[in-house]
């Protein structure tokens, strides 16, 4: 029934159309090629959305791969098994690299001639004693007794290993001549020759040599930095936001502190650095390149960030909440601190971790108050030397060797790494505390 | 140690006057407390404060001052000749003293005097380490005890309890102020000495930047120059290939998540752009300095064009490519925040999508587009890191962006890292640049929120 009322409408619309002209301008050639026109323009104009999202996707990748691609081999390093006789006069004047030196002859009898022998003395890590005093010290009793030791191998020998020197090239232009990798193919045939896990990059400090470099000194220096810059930024950023948004009245001051906050969250790091080195290091005179100064440059510039967090994560609780406290006969200070601020803490705490991982990340001020001198030791105080991970990583993009560019990435996926693991604890509050009024 | 040592004591009076406030002000009403004027744990906190706070104000002058004073003990011992001398020299002589002091090797042999004064200064400091101790002990001692014996029920702990957090509350709200004050005193300060070196005008609108300075009086070309107009230039130059990638992509970007991606397709797209903006500049750095310089180097040799190896293009893009996700999440809010209505009357027009974007959202979001736009270029002139791994040093005032340029932020790093002088002009240089770029980044700062403010088109 319907079917057939609808086809005769149709088929009325269709007379009349007929009747009053035969096309439309809504059919005209014209009219159909404006719309195919703007329908192309709509498609390109999708498409260019679709790329841009899609150069951004691709830079990230590309980025994250090169630094993935560059660095995973800086987490295995080469060693050498060597048959060492701990001579016991030569390991009371503490000589022990002769006693490595002559196990490694030992090995490849047949180089004899100084040339080729200061060519076998390279292969090994000038580190590689330490350890083996280090294994003496902690047991005296293997003095004078033939022992199997595992000692580092040096970084070039490591990036042969590693297949980033290759064997095919003339020996001119090769970093290991053939002495090197003859001795290398005897001790690699004997099983002598292994790729351990690379445990001196987390345990050591900086080193001139790549082998013996290692993150911790910086790790520690930029942990040490991080909880000066908390235990400041974190009270203080606090308690403005709380007072710019709770108590402070509508006037001409406190607008020009908002204003001043929001100019600061926009002043570029390396400025932060320049305040730093007058103020800190040049008008208090406090040392140079320790944790204490660092972390009090950047409090001061993490804190608009804080501030900033914590004011919106205030200003989302409703007012109702104070207005019911108020009621009940609460002191204003006693309705923020006991409703206001516990409903608003875990916005503020995300808002501060993201303020955190962007201060651990940041290279810029810490390179204005000195943090970015060679140090080997691991810091143990505020006051201390010490540089911080992203320093250690600019400082080691600088060197020439193919075996600090490996550790470069290295070190950066591990701050990567820490730094996803604090942006992932920030989600994971918001997620689970995240409250809907 | 002896100042971790009053810390603790001072953490431990206050949580001991908290407690003995608290019960204090509840036995003295018989544990009617009801009768007392504010709840007990405010007589605790009363208590608390006077014990805790003379104490740390105390601690935080007495550092403050303790080296100074301590250092012009010493100096005054020292004999005329080592002091009666012009200002540098003293300063190079505390210089020696704190040194010795704290066991660094300075690599010459000292002054015997010198010795004994750096002698002097470690006992002198470590007994004002303990008198702070002592002092400060009392001190926190005697304000627990006076607040205590001031415990009646009529007292108004509440009142004076929130008064004192009030005043701590204005206080860290003036952190922001004070940090402003002491980045424009600091560069003021050591900008005005090297003006006096300098002229501004040489400075402005010189086209020659060498800042060597000599180690002799006659050598040659001893003065430095301090042209700073091929610094401005490369900067401009770099900035302007990193707006050339990242404010395309990033409003694009915006534009597709806010107007044509599905939610599904947003959870998946804006954590990409979030892992974009939160990676460190350094990481940016050295993947622009070992990746993308080879490659646009390797590229423009493939092109048969002569490309250096520190380009500016290459710093450009991976400059870009870093400002892309804060161009599009600020891009972003302003178009969201177009109502949707204007877009409704422009379907019921008969607009296709891209015209309703290009010729409704876009005009109606431009003033937060430009505002955006500006905050992006200031972000990109003081970015340091990128510039300073992968743009070169030397300063060449060129247009072209396959060759190497030096920016402001990258001949501050270099000026001041491991120079531990701070009088030559070469450093001070330094200072000069870090005013403008300052003044730079904060006018562009504050004509975009002039400009948000002023343009906006209010629909509601």
């Amino acid at each position: 029934m319907t079917d057939l009322v609808q086809q005769d409408v149709r088929t009325q619309e269709t007379r009349a159309m007929s009747v009053t002209a035969t096309k439309s301008r809504y059919q005209s050639a014209e009219f159909s090629d404006r719309l195919r026109r703007r329908y192309a323009a709509e498609r390109r104009f999708r498409l260019a959305g679709m790329a841009a999202v899609g150069i951004a996707s691709l830079m990230l990748v590309v980025l994250l791969g090169s630094i993935v691609g560059k660095g995973y081999t800086a987490f295995w390093q080469t060693q050498i098994r060597l048959e060492v006789t701990l001579d016991k006069t030569q390991v009371e004047e503490g000589n022990y690299m002769p006693v490595l030196r002559q196990a490694l002859y030992a090995v490849v009898p047949e180089v004899t001639d100084r040339a080729g022998r200061r060519s076998l003395n390279e292969l090994l890590s000038s580190g590689a004693p330490y350890q083996l005093e280090a294994m003496v010290k902690a047991n005296p009793s293997i003095v004078g007794t033939k022992q199997t030791v595992w000692v580092l191998a040096d970084d070039e020998v490591d990036q042969f290993m590693k297949g980033f020197i290759r064997r095919d090239v003339p020996e001119s232009e090769r970093r290991l001549n053939d002495i090197k990798i003859g001795a290398l193919d005897k001790l690699a045939a004997a099983g002598a020759v292994k790729s351990a896990f690379n445990t001196t990059l987390f345990t050591a400090g900086d080193s001139r040599e790549p082998e013996q470099a290692g993150i911790w000194g910086a790790i520690v220096g930029s942990f040490l930095t991080l909880v000066v810059t908390m235990l400041l930024s974190v009270p203080i950023g606090i308690a403005a936001a709380v007072y710019l948004e709770e108590f402070a009245p509508k006037n001409r001051w406190t607008d020009l502190i908002e204003v001043n906050i929001n100019n600061l969250a926009a002043v570029p790091s390396i400025i932060f650095g320049l305040l730093g080195l007058a103020v800190f290091l040049g008008f208090f005179g406090m040392p140079r390149s320790a944790p204490l100064v660092g972390g009090l440059v950047m409090a001061l510039m993490t804190l608009p960030v804080i501030i900033i967090a914590s004011r919106v994560a205030l200003k989302a609780v409703p007012p109702s909440i104070r207005e019911a406290a108020l009621g009940v006969g609460a002191s204003p200070l006693q309705t923020v601190a006991h409703h206001v601020l516990p409903l608003a803490m875990p916005g503020i705490l995300t808002g501060t971790i993201i303020g955190m991982a962007r201060a651990l990340g940041e290279t810029a001020p810490l390179l204005m108050i000195g943090m970015v001198a060679f140090i080997v030791d691991i810091p143990h105080g505020l006051t201390d030397s010490a540089t911080a991970l992203p320093v250690q990583i600019y400082m080691w993009a600088d060197s020439p060797e193919r075996a600090f560019t490996e550790r470069t990435s290295a070190a950066i996926l591990v701050l990567l790494a820490f730094l996803i693991l604090m942006n992932g604890l920030a989600v994971f509050l918001r997620k689970k505390f995240e409250r809907r009024w | 140690m002896q100042i971790t040592v009053l810390l603790l004591v001072l953490v431990l009076l206050t949580v001991i006057g908290f407690q003995l406030g608290r019960s204090r002000a509840a036995a003295s009403v018989g544990g009617r407390t009801v009768e007392l004027h504010s709840v007990p744990s405010y007589h605790g906190f009363y208590v608390a404060l006077w014990a805790g706070l003379p104490a740390l104000l105390l601690f935080a002058l007495w550092s403050a001052s303790e080296g100074w004073m301590v250092m012009q003990m010493v100096l005054a011992g020292l004999p005329d000749r080592l002091t009666q001398v012009d200002a540098q020299a003293l300063s190079l002589l505390r210089a020696d003293i704190l040194n010795l002091a704290h066991g660094v090797n300075t690599g010459r042999e000292p002054d015997p005097a010198v010795a004994a004064a750096a002698e002097q200064y470690v006992r002198l400091r470590s007994l004002g380490d303990w008198s702070l101790l002592v002092i400060g002990s009392c001190l926190a001692m005697g304000g627990l005890l006076y607040a205590r014996g001031r415990i009646t029920p009529d007292l108004r702990a509440r009142n004076r309890v929130e008064r004192t957090v009030n005043v701590a509350l204005v206080i860290c709200s003036l952190v922001a102020i004070l940090t402003t004050i002491g980045i424009v005193l600091s560069l003021l300060f050591e900008a005005m000495r090297f003006f006096a070196v300098v002229s501004p005008i040489d400075f402005l609108f010189g086209t020659h930047w060498s800042p060597q300075m000599a180690m002799r009086a006659d050598q040659v070309g001893s003065s430095g120059s301090f042209g700073a107009i091929p610094l401005f230039a490369g900067t401009l130059l770099i900035t302007a290939i990193a707006m050339a990638v990242a404010v395309p992509v990033g409003l694009m970007s915006a534009i597709f998540m806010s107007e044509y991606a599905n939610p599904h397709l947003r959870t998946w797209l804006k954590p990409i752009l979030e892992v974009l903006a939160g990676i460190p500049t350094v990481v940016y750095g050295f993947f622009a300095a070992l990746t993308m310089a080879p490659f646009v180097r390797g590229l423009g040799q493939g092109l048969g064009l002569d490309v250096s190896s520190e380009s500016a293009l290459a710093a450009g893009i991976v400059m870009g490519v870093m400002i892309i996700p804060f161009v599009s999440s600020l891009s972003d809010d302003v178009i969201n925040a177009v109502p949707q209505s204007l877009r409704d009357g422009s379907y019921g027009l008969g607009a296709t999508k891209s015209e309703t974007i290009r010729l409704v959202v876009l005009p109606a979001a431009l003033p937060g587009i430009v505002a955006a736009v500006m905050l992006a270029v200031s972000r990109a002139i003081g970015e340091t890191m990128i510039v300073t791994m992968a743009a070169g040093l030397t300063a060449n005032l060129t247009a072209n962006p396959l060759e190497a340029v030096t920016t402001v932020t990258t001949q501050i790093a270099t000026l001041l890292v491991g120079d531990q002088e701070f009088d030559s002009p070469k450093t001070l240089s330094a200072f000069g640049l870090g005013l403008v770029l300052f003044l730079v980044t904060l006018t562009l700062n504050m004509v975009a929120l002039r400009v948000v403010q002023k343009y906006r088109e209010k629909y509601d």
